[in-house]
């Protein structure tokens, strides 16, 4: 395995993965994760299912903890400061590091609530409205959701609904959005609608996405992390690993790995 | 093989008709069984309406609102025991909610580890399987005695109150309120659980994923999600405690007195039933139908709403 | 350029919403402790007021005359026994049978959607109210040759109660089997009455007897429809038409009595009550893993 540092890098990292193991009680799903996240760019992860990239990302703020008997082994520096140290309260990195998820899981509640109620949680003291109204813009979602924001959030298509739930994440000016294949359940025109807002959103954050659409790697991200799955673990268990972390560009056109090379061009068992 | 012989051989292998014969049966068979159900339940009603006729002639919807109940005289007034019914569930439901509902969080939530959850699940459903008269046996003999000096502590500090009047002298309607919390807790805790259980873990992430603190997360997104279930089972216990008999007979001291006071002895219409059916005739056997109807028209009004609200929570989730 | 609050990452115990949490978790770990406590004082005190009277003697004699000593409940568990296998051999047929139409014959019509409502609200009927009818119909009328108490009565009067849990065990077990598992039955020739009883029967049984299991646990215990059906006797049971002891009724007479000998046999009967119960609950456990593997 060896790792390449992306370019982009040496400017500034968002969050460092060093050495990074993480097993679902004594079963290992990922193993020897090192990484740098770059400050205000897009970072994919790709690779085939099951090579624990949808784990690796639920690390980055700590929405593993909620899976019963979830561990992980190494550090995640988030600005420097360990996610996994004792004192940390992870609903304080949380708060830092917003979550859209793979299906769209909107709050039973209206629209307008959907957003003001994290907002609220995480003591927010301005104009409710205006915050609301703001999310929803950067969303792309104001236009088609502004009249009826006290609907509920299930009277929206299942596109709308993922925009409304980035516009629930970005409502808490967190510092990076996780994005676990937030387009995988969408239609190719909701799916076009958020990747253009990934563009905007990452003026002012850092985003990671992992995806399953190579296409979509190459349209959003300047930066890709491609997993694999090994089976070099005892006996036939399969653990996933991170074979190249590069500049998305460099991915795609000359990967240092023959692995990475037959995924990219699709020639993969 | 010819093909000419293909006749002959579905010949051969025509249903015998005693088959067919079994088969109408057995399917005639399983609709008369399903009537079943609907026969006893007109057969209840018939009984007990039938078997009301003359008290309701005679008393009228008075029954319902005067309390004297006097087999001497020959006048009889439901109102103690109906109000005794409502309010020994009520405070009960009032009590066993918070509780219920508390033990299904804590027994849901990751908090503890999940083999402690599971034991407690099941402590919780035995408590369930306990028969109400050995409950009324342990109320008369351990919790009642125990709960006395508790009692009488509370009708020396709040004896203003008519609540807490008169003197605690054993069986009243305190401590069956509480041995109805603990008859009906079991059903709170096993229906909030599942209602809990079906909140789609989705929802727990996004509320966790926009940072919200784990009672965060249950108070506003996970119990909201799950309240429509919650009610209906809060309502099957209210069902259930209204009807619930064994338990609160021996302990409630079966009174016809009407009292406010929470302190002194009450009655209940099931346990007035269990008490003096027996040993009833005229029109005292008639004037106790009269009661059973009433009880029954109750817990029907209770269980529809229950299913009411269960199958709209079920139409939500599907 | 934030509106928000940002503390440092660190855990402060003191925040507020930590606080908060903290209360929280207190109180739902107080009432799960008030919630569990019943069960345990319950189980301790039957197991000390009665476990320790347990004896052969206990088991195989009849209670005393009211003032003496000694004596034990041998008629009140013989009565149990035989209350209850009468209930069960009315209620699982009809159970079983109203399940099977409502899971294999009815298409959804009204009168499947009336039955599974009639079976919520028959579940729903308060145990005195099932007395009551049993009274009404065969006791006050002396349907059965003449008598008025009996066995017979107390078990069709528990058996009114068992029926609703069985249909709807029966109707949700028969609902969980594969419609597969069904097709390839009749797709092989088989009649619906063989499809039901040699597959779909079959595959459903571990569910179906884990239902059982518990209305009869569930039954054993019942009291009040008892009461004024089977009545009670100090005697050992004299045939089904005449008014039969059994340990439910046992426990609610002698408790209230003045005696100490009688109080003690209530006491022995919680626990033989109490033991059968949690036994048959086990079984019905186990016998729901057994269906799930």
């Amino acid at each position: 395995m060896t790792v390449s540092s992306p370019s982009t890098m040496a400017t500034d990292t968002c969050i460092a993965v060093q050495n990074v193991s993480i097993s679902y009680g004594s079963q290992e799903a990922v193993r020897g994760v090192y990484m740098d996240i770059p400050r205000g760019k897009v970072t994919a992860f790709i690779g085939p299912s099951g090579c624990g990239k949808s784990t690796v990302l639920r690390a980055l703020n700590r929405m593993n903890d909620l899976i019963e008997g979830c561990s992980l082994k190494g550090r995640v520096l988030f600005d420097g400061h360990d996610l996994y140290a004792k004192n940390v309260d992870p609903v304080e990195v949380r708060r830092r590091i917003g979550m859209v998820f793979q299906k769209p899981n909107p709050f039973p509640k209206t629209i307008y609530e959907n957003i003001a109620f994290g907002a609220r949680i995480n003591g927010f003291r301005g104009d409710m409205d205006e915050l609301v109204e703001r999310s929803l813009r950067k969303s792309a979602l104001w236009d088609e959701a502004k009249d009826k924001l006290n609907e509920s959030g299930y009277a929206l298509s299942g596109g709308q609904q993922q925009r409304l739930c980035i516009a629930r994440a970005i409502a808490i000016e967190p510092e990076v959005i996780l994005m676990d294949e937030p387009c995988s359940a969408l239609d190719p025109i909701s799916t076009l609608k958020i990747e253009e807002m990934m563009h905007e959103l990452k003026k002012s954050y850092t985003i990671v996405i992992v995806t399953h659409n190579m296409q979509q790697a190459v349209r959003v991200s300047d930066v890709t992390g491609f997993f694999n799955v090994s089976h070099r673990a005892e006996g036939d268990r399969k653990v996933g690993c991170l074979v190249e972390f590069a500049d998305t560009e460099q991915i795609f056109n000359s990967p240092s790995q023959q692995a990475t090379q037959d995924y990219v061009s699709g020639r993969f068992g | 093989m010819a093909t000419g012989q293909r006749p002959d051989l579905f010949a051969q292998r025509r249903r015998p008709p005693g088959e067919k014969l079994l088969d109408l049966s057995f399917q005639r068979l399983t609709v008369v069984l399903a009537s079943l159900v609907g026969l006893v339940l007109l057969g209840i009603l018939i009984t007990v309406l039938g078997g009301s006729r003359e008290a309701m002639g005679q008393f009228g919807l008075g029954f319902l609102t005067t309390s004297d109940w006097d087999p001497v005289g020959g006048h009889y007034g439901a109102f103690t025991a109906i109000y005794g019914t409502l309010i020994t569930s009520l405070l009960a439901l009032l009590i066993a909610v918070p509780l219920g509902v508390g033990t299904a969080v804590f027994i849901t939530e990751n908090i503890i580890p999940l083999q402690i959850r599971q034991v407690l699940g099941v402590m919780v459903e035995l408590l369930a399987a306990i028969p109400s008269v050995v409950l009324g046996l342990w109320a008369i003999f351990v919790m009642e005695p125990f709960l006395r000096p508790c009692l009488t502590g509370l009708h020396n500090l709040l004896g203003w109150l008519p609540f807490f009047s008169t003197e605690p002298q054993g069986p009243g309607i305190a401590p069956a309120v509480l041995i109805l919390v603990v008859m009906i807790l079991p059903i709170i805790t096993a229906i909030s659980r599942d209602s809990l259980n079906q909140v789609p873990p989705s929802l727990r992430q996004a509320a966790y994923g926009i940072g919200a603190t784990r009672w965060g997360a249950i108070l506003h997104v996970i119990l909201p999600a799950a309240i429509s279930g919650i009610t209906g089972g809060v309502m099957l216990a209210l069902g259930r405690a209204m009807g619930e008999t064994m338990a609160v007979t021996m302990i409630i001291g079966n009174s016809n007195n009407f009292s406010l006071s929470l302190l002194a002895p009450g009655n209940t219409i099931s346990s007035m039933l269990a008490n003096q059916f027996g040993e009833a005739d005229g029109v005292q056997v008639s004037a106790l139908m009269y009661a059973a109807l009433v009880l029954m028209l109750l817990t029907l009004v209770v269980n529809v709403m229950a299913q009411q609200i269960v199958r709209r929570l079920s139409l939500k989730y599907n | 350029m934030t509106s928000f609050p940002r503390g440092a990452l660190t855990y402060r115990p003191g925040l507020a919403r930590n606080r908060c949490n903290q209360l929280f978790t207190g109180l739902a770990a107080v009432f799960t402790a008030l919630a569990v406590l019943p069960l345990v004082l319950v189980l301790v005190y039957v197991l000390i007021k009665g476990g320790s009277l347990i004896s052969l003697r206990l088991l195989s004699e009849l209670p005393p005359a009211p003032g003496l000593e000694g004596g034990g409940i041998g008629n009140a568990l013989v009565g149990t026994l035989i209350v209850t296998l009468i209930a069960s051999l009315i209620a699982i047929p009809v159970g079983v049978g109203s399940g099977v139409y409502l899971a294999e014959y009815s298409r959804g019509g009204a009168f499947a959607r009336f039955v599974r409502f009639g079976t919520n609200v028959l579940a729903g009927v308060p145990s005195i109210i099932c007395g009551v009818f049993i009274y009404g119909l065969i006791v006050a009328t002396r349907a059965f040759a003449g008598q008025s108490y009996s066995a017979l009565a107390g078990g069709i009067a528990l058996a009114v109660l068992m029926v609703p849990t069985v249909i709807k065990t029966t109707d949700e077990a028969l609902k969980l089997v594969a419609n597969e598992l069904r097709w390839g039955a009749l797709g092989v020739g088989a009649s619906k009455f063989v499809t039901i009883t040699r597959i779909t029967l079959p595959a459903a049984l571990a569910p179906i007897a884990t239902g059982i299991v518990l209305a009869i646990a569930r039954a054993a215990g019942e009291t009040a429809p008892l009461i004024f059906t089977a009545l009670f006797s100090p005697f050992w049971p004299d045939g089904l038409l005449n008014p039969i002891a059994s340990m439910s009724v046992l426990i609610y007479n002698f408790a209230i009595m003045p005696y100490e000998a009688q109080i003690s046999l209530a006491w022995a009967a919680s626990f033989v009550l109490v033991v059968m119960i949690l036994a048959a609950n086990l079984l019905a456990r186990w016998l729901g893993k057994l269906s799930r593997t």
